[in-house]
């Protein structure tokens, strides 16, 4: 690098993060700030460093929680959650008695931060700009909203983490998402992301961190943006970033592990060094008009099969590439949908609204905007599943919980849930659902189930009419698509 | 880890496009805290009917199947969550190897790490492999790692890219662990000079 040279964001959090160079031998070996730990990714590396005798290495930048298979049905009198399935009750209790063995903090059940792995991170502040951040968690790129490096990795990496808080890196390429103009009434982060996905397509982000950019991107509030950066991993990129700025810095004070007193200006000041230079360049970079855009929903397999809610669902006779015509052929199949129809009307068994992509306060509060003072359609399951204890009280605080129980919703406690039926929330063989969460991979919320994904907006306005339902047509009037921090 | 360098197997192809990894192992088998039995649960859902028997029609149940150690998949093989169940699923079930035109970048770096080799080839030669399984399906193809060539029974040589550094460990069985271990020095001075950024303990 040419000292002084434009750099874009990514590059100087890589640079910074750099304990030794990417050689033509060997990948980078770069420092890790923050390390997520779950149930579910994380025993294998425990025992391989309980094999090898190494202890963690650092503790202090290592942070567990339950989520993925713990249960959301409500309490027993005593608080304590009926914990039914015994697999995945060993598998806490291993959490447990591993974060107690070396010594890594633990937001156990019951503790009241509990929650989604990328849901506490932000929340308790221990997210900021700048960061390294690892998981062994797809969706770690969630983090990328507050301008951190943040990525999934697999177990044996998890273990290397943990031994050396340290990973192995070869150095990835940029891809620039730029989202011209501003998001419409009724059109939320969620349709953006869907439509960034759809454009570039389920492997178009391989090898790349994307940077969104532009004014809509400006825009959006910090859980709007997480929304958008969760979901980069479904158009296959590395991570997803979005450079801090004010609206970040304003979502980070006051928050419990952020900088404090004197800490804080100084951060701000590092903080505001981060964005990309004036003429650095990107390998790659791709722009998308915002004030085109209209609710997303998908309709197939994978999370770049997805269409404007108004649209028709695409005819495979359309598609020239063989292979690709083989794969819409087989998603229609096991979704059961017909080329050429409307998915607007149909009939849904099941709404989800929860996961890392928008299960936080302001998801909530537009959900239940649109279904106050109304009742799910009769025949359809509503779950509320919200992120994290903390999400829960405050939505409990603000009568949320309330609104949906009234609306003959169930509210839940804080997990994964139906976003990966791990804890026995889950479709039935040819149940169909229109889902909050990031994937609509067969089987994904229960074997046999259908996904179509979408945002909160729509998921709510078709839990009250029982059909698929763009949001803009529920009256009274149209709803903000979520604001606030 | 066991070296690598070459083997030779019939071959099996699931010419889908983005197979992703809640296909490779369902969710439900993930509730595990080792990685036993993964090789069962391999495709589960594509495997086995409702009631647990195996579905004739899908490849891994036919005959040509059995003893297989590579897999042809389409592009993107392995996208979607960063399990790493998924390599040890395949690799338990016998797989050494997995072809295809490109793969997710968290299931080729999770399969390296086991010694899976994720091979990417040309769609020319991809297709050519695709043939192969559905016409000669007792025909032997050699992965050869050294050389980083893949042979197709007809004697043609197929160059294929892998990481260097993880070809060189996966040569001599070493593990990637000990490599950022020996750098011990190197952490502790990166971390001296760069104070922690958050503490999440108290
Ligand atoms: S909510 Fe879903 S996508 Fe997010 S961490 Fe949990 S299982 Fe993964």
């Amino acid at each position: 690098m040419i000292e002084g040279a434009p750099r874009t964001l990514f590059q100087k959090i890589w640079d910074e993060h750099e304990v030794r160079a990417e050689t033509a031998a060997a990948p980078a070996i770069l420092y890790i700030d923050l390390h997520l730990v779950h149930e579910v990714t994380s025993p294998q590396a425990f025992s391989e460093l309980r094999r090898r005798g190494i202890p963690v290495r650092r503790p202090d930048r290592t942070l567990a929680t339950m989520d993925h298979s713990t249960p959301t049905t409500p309490r027993r009198g005593n608080g304590a959650l009926p914990v039914t399935d015994v697999q995945g009750a060993a598998q806490l209790a291993q959490l447990e008695a591993n974060c107690r063995e070396f010594g890594v903090p633990l937001f156990a059940l019951g503790d009241d931060r509990q929650g989604i792995v990328h849901v506490i991170g932000p929340e308790q502040g221990l997210t900021q700009p700048g960061m390294t951040i690892v998981c062994g968690d797809s969706h770690t790129s969630t983090h990328g909203a507050f301008g951190a490096l943040a990525f999934g990795i697999g177990t044996s990496e998890v273990g290397h983490v943990l031994a050396t808080q340290c990973l192995l890196q070869n150095r990835p390429k940029t891809m620039e998402i730029r989202l011209t103009g501003r998001l419409g009434a009724g059109v939320s982060a969620k349709d953006l992301i869907l439509a960034v996905i759809a454009r570039i397509g389920v492997g178009g982000g391989t090898g790349h961190v994307l940077e969104y950019t532009g004014e809509a991107i400006r825009a959006l509030s910090m859980e709007q943006r997480m929304t958008v950066c969760n979901m980069s991993i479904e158009a296959g990129a590395r991570a997803g970033l979005i450079a801090p700025d004010d609206t970040t810095f304003e979502y980070l004070a006051d928050r419990p592990h952020a900088p404090g007193g004197d800490a804080w200006p100084a951060a701000v000041a590092a903080w505001r060094r981060l964005p990309t230079d004036e003429g650095a360049e990107y390998d790659r970079s791709v722009s998308i008009d915002a004030d085109e855009l209209r609710p997303m929903i998908t309709y197939g397999t994978h999370p770049g099969m997805g269409i404007p809610i108004d649209a028709m669902v695409p005819d495979p006779a359309g598609v020239p590439d063989p292979s690709e015509r083989a794969a819409l052929e087989k998603s229609l199949r096991y979704m059961d949908l017909l080329p050429g129809r409307p998915l607007l009307g149909r009939p849904v068994d099941v709404v989800f609204i929860g996961s890392c992509t928008n299960s936080r306060i302001t998801d909530l509060r537009a959900a239940a905007e649109v279904v106050r003072g109304s009742r799910v359609a009769p025949g359809v399951r509503m779950l509320v599943v919200p992120g994290s204890q903390q999400v829960k009280r405050q939505a409990e605080a603000e009568g949320l919980d309330r609104v949906f129980r009234e609306a003959g919703a169930e509210w839940r406690e804080a997990g994964c849930s139906m976003c990966i039926a791990m804890n026995g929330d889950q479709l039935e063989p040819g149940q169909y659902a229109v889902s909050t969460s990031n994937r609509n991979f067969e089987g994904r919320q229960g074997k046999g189930g259908r996904t179509f994904l979408a945002s909160p907006l729509t998921a709510a306005a078709t839990a009250i009419r029982g059909v698929i339902t763009d949001p803009r047509t529920l009256a009274p009037a149209p709803v903000a698509a979520g604001g606030g921090r | 880890m066991e070296p690598i360098r070459t083997f030779s197997s019939r071959v099996v192809a699931l010419p889908m496009e983005n197979i992703d990894t809640d296909q490779i192992i369902p969710a439900r088998y993930l509730k595990v805290t080792d990685k036993a039995g993964l090789g069962e649960a391999l495709f589960a859902d594509w495997r086995y009917d409702a009631a647990g028997r195996p579905r004739d029609e899908f490849a891994l149940n036919q005959p040509a199947a059995s003893g297989a150690r590579i897999l042809v998949g389409g592009h993107n093989f392995g996208c979607g969550s960063s399990r790493e169940h998924a390599p040890w699923a395949l690799l338990g079930y016998g797989f050494r190897a997995v072809v295809s035109t490109y793969f997710a970048d968290i299931f080729a770096n999770n399969a390296l790490k086991n010694g899976l080799l994720p091979i990417v080839v040309e769609p020319a030669a991809h297709a050519r492999l695709l043939a192969l399984a559905a016409e000669a399906p007792d025909r032997e193809v050699t992965v050869d790692l050294r050389a980083q060539t893949l042979t197709l029974p007809d004697g043609e040589a197929v160059d294929f890219p892998i990481d260097p550094f993880a070809r060189e460990c996966l040569l001599q069985g070493l593990d990637q662990l000990g490599f950022i271990l020996a750098e011990e020095a190197a952490i502790e001075r990166y971390e001296a000079e760069h104070p922690p950024r958050v503490r999440t303990v108290s």
